[in-house]
């Protein structure tokens, strides 16, 4: 804990869970897409779905979509802005199963028809934890350098991502790997503790059994 | 002598045995912390500050309402009533009610503000700064330091009570907003660090036990309002510790007892919006003006986050 942990953070009101959070966990949506978005589904369950509207929980998840960050002071006007993108947006309420009380789901189709989906909670005070990519369970909270990381459940290839890793003198402080079935589709979400470059991403795209590489970094 | 923000007496005697301003030594372990230099945390704390005074000129626009159309204006009214005269207390304390007013009313318009503690208190330690810096004259770096001093109480409390409404009330909130604010004001007064003691402890003994009950779970009634009785209880703490009165209670004892009361206190009372003014009968109508019959009473959901 530090002093801007309590005079801080800085943001569009009204409240740190449900708009400054929300806006958080549509970014990570927004930056896992790689592409300009041309759709979005967003699913709201709990108080999210029941408050969204007081609370601006709509236009901070779309901003964040739309890359902005939770003090952007366009964020007020994100939904205008979108139309004005012509990205589509729709907004559906859920009860997601075991899910937290301010949960969204969101479905992103970008230009070139790429699809991620995304379900994040906001947890309090602004954090967020991203509990599900593609509907397979990670553990991101945004407040590290994180890297998603998509590829084939194979021997080496977290090794070849850890060593690598290592090879740099990065501490990874946590390490998360879900798949989809045995050997099929994986997901290693790795937060590190210090900063590192876009071309540590675009070298582990390079490695064995790699599909895909993102490089979230904390706002 | 390492400074761990467990007590307030803590931060005296660290600032005693320096001989100086509880924010120099918390700007130093700060730095030393953070690992960056001194200058950069100030600087980021001037930036802090310069939003603050956005926030405030800002929320005071004629004609802000929020997003769900249940509050907005009182800034104005206020803005109005303080230059014109002043008022009964005189225009630093109107002054002071109409800041605090603005920045809660900007953050529920959807405007940018600093959370301090929370989204739902912000009005309150801008409003105090700002209006002892132009009633006194003071210099823009006494006001940024003051919020070093501000920022350790509220670290204080929130490692032995809480700063969330969810787990405590509105006395972790507007209540912890109140002692963050009165311990600036003693120290841009020119008071002691023991006077800025007493003066968060008798903030705190003021709010004890106040609830957090918002109607339709927004941040806005009685949000707002109670933004400017935070500021109007900083001012009363500080003007009492100044004038040399000690709170019987130490601070730390003050802040205790603040946790307990909150542990005690039902569900209903802690950002549920199924007690207090939120359960009241204007209340359940304001709730489905804004979110229509369906949903029952409150958002339904103990969500815990509402405005903390």
């Amino acid at each position: 804990m530090n002093v801007f942990d309590i005079i801080g953070p800085v943001m569009i009101g009204p409240s740190s869970s449900h708009t400054a959070g929300a806006a958080r966990i549509g970014r990570i949506a927004g930056a896992l897409l790689e592409e300009p978005v041309k759709s979005a589904r967003i699913f709201l369950h709990g108080s999210f779905a029941k408050t969204y509207k007081g609370h601006g929980t709509d236009k901070a998840l779309v901003a964040g979509i739309m890359g902005m960050k939770p003090d952007d002071e366009r964020l007020k006007h994100s939904l205008e802005l979108a139309k004005e993108a012509g990205i589509s947006v729709e907004f559906l309420t859920q009860d997601i199963e075991n899910a937290h009380p301010n949960t969204a789901l969101i479905e992103l189709t970008g230009i070139s028809g790429k699809q991620v989906s995304l379900q994040g909670a906001s947890v309090g005070g602004g954090n967020i934890l991203v509990e599900k990519v593609n509907h397979m369970p990670v553990e991101i909270s945004g407040q590290y350098t994180t890297l998603v990381v998509m590829h084939r459940d194979a021997p080496g290839t977290i090794a070849g991502v850890t060593n690598y890793m290592g090879s740099l003198g990065v501490n990874i402080c946590n390490f998360r790997l879900s798949r989809e079935q045995k050997g099929g589709t994986a997901v290693m979400t790795i937060e590190l503790d210090s900063r590192v470059g876009p071309e540590v991403n675009e070298h582990i795209k390079q490695l064995p059994n790699i599909i895909g590489s993102v490089m979230l970094l904390p706002d | 002598m390492q400074l761990r923000y467990d007590s307030i007496e803590g931060l005296i005697q660290a600032a005693r045995e320096a001989g100086k301003r509880i924010s120099d030594v918390v700007l130093e372990q700060q730095a030393l912390q953070m690992e960056e230099e001194k200058q950069a945390v100030y600087g980021r704390m001037a930036e802090t500050f310069s939003v603050m005074e956005q926030s405030v000129s800002q929320g005071m626009r004629e004609g802000l309402r929020s997003t769900s159309g249940l509050s907005g204006g009182s800034a104005y009214l206020m803005g109005k009533y303080a230059k014109n005269g002043g008022g009964i207390c005189g225009p630093v304390f109107s002054g002071a009610l109409a800041r605090a007013l603005a920045v809660s009313e900007l953050n529920a318009s959807m405007g940018r503000i600093v959370a301090a503690p929370t989204a739902g208190s912000c009005g309150v330690l801008p409003a105090a700064v700002l209006s002892i810096q132009e009633a006194r004259g003071l210099a823009v770096d006494q006001c940024i330091m003051s919020l070093f001093t501000a920022s350790a109480v509220g670290m204080v409390i929130a490692k032995n009570a809480s700063l969330a409404g969810a787990q405590g009330g509105c006395q972790a909130e507007c209540g912890a907003a109140s002692a963050m604010a009165a311990a600036a004001l003693v120290e841009l007064a020119g008071g002691t660090p023991e006077m800025a003691g007493h003066a968060v402890a008798i903030a705190l003994k003021n709010i004890l036990g106040l609830v957090c009950d918002p109607v339709a779970g927004l941040v806005e009634i009685p949000c707002i309002k109670r933004n400017a009785a935070g500021v109007a209880n900083a001012f009363a703490a500080a003007e009492m510790a100044l004038a040399g009165i000690q709170s019987a209670i130490p601070a730390d004892e003050v802040i205790i007892a603040m946790k307990r009361v909150g542990d005690a206190m039902p569900v209903a009372l802690k950002e549920t919006a199924e007690g207090g003014l939120a359960a009241t009968p204007t209340g359940k109508k304001l709730y489905r003006q804004v979110f229509g019959e369906t949903g029952g009473q409150g958002c339904g959901v103990s969500c815990r986050g509402c405005h903390s």
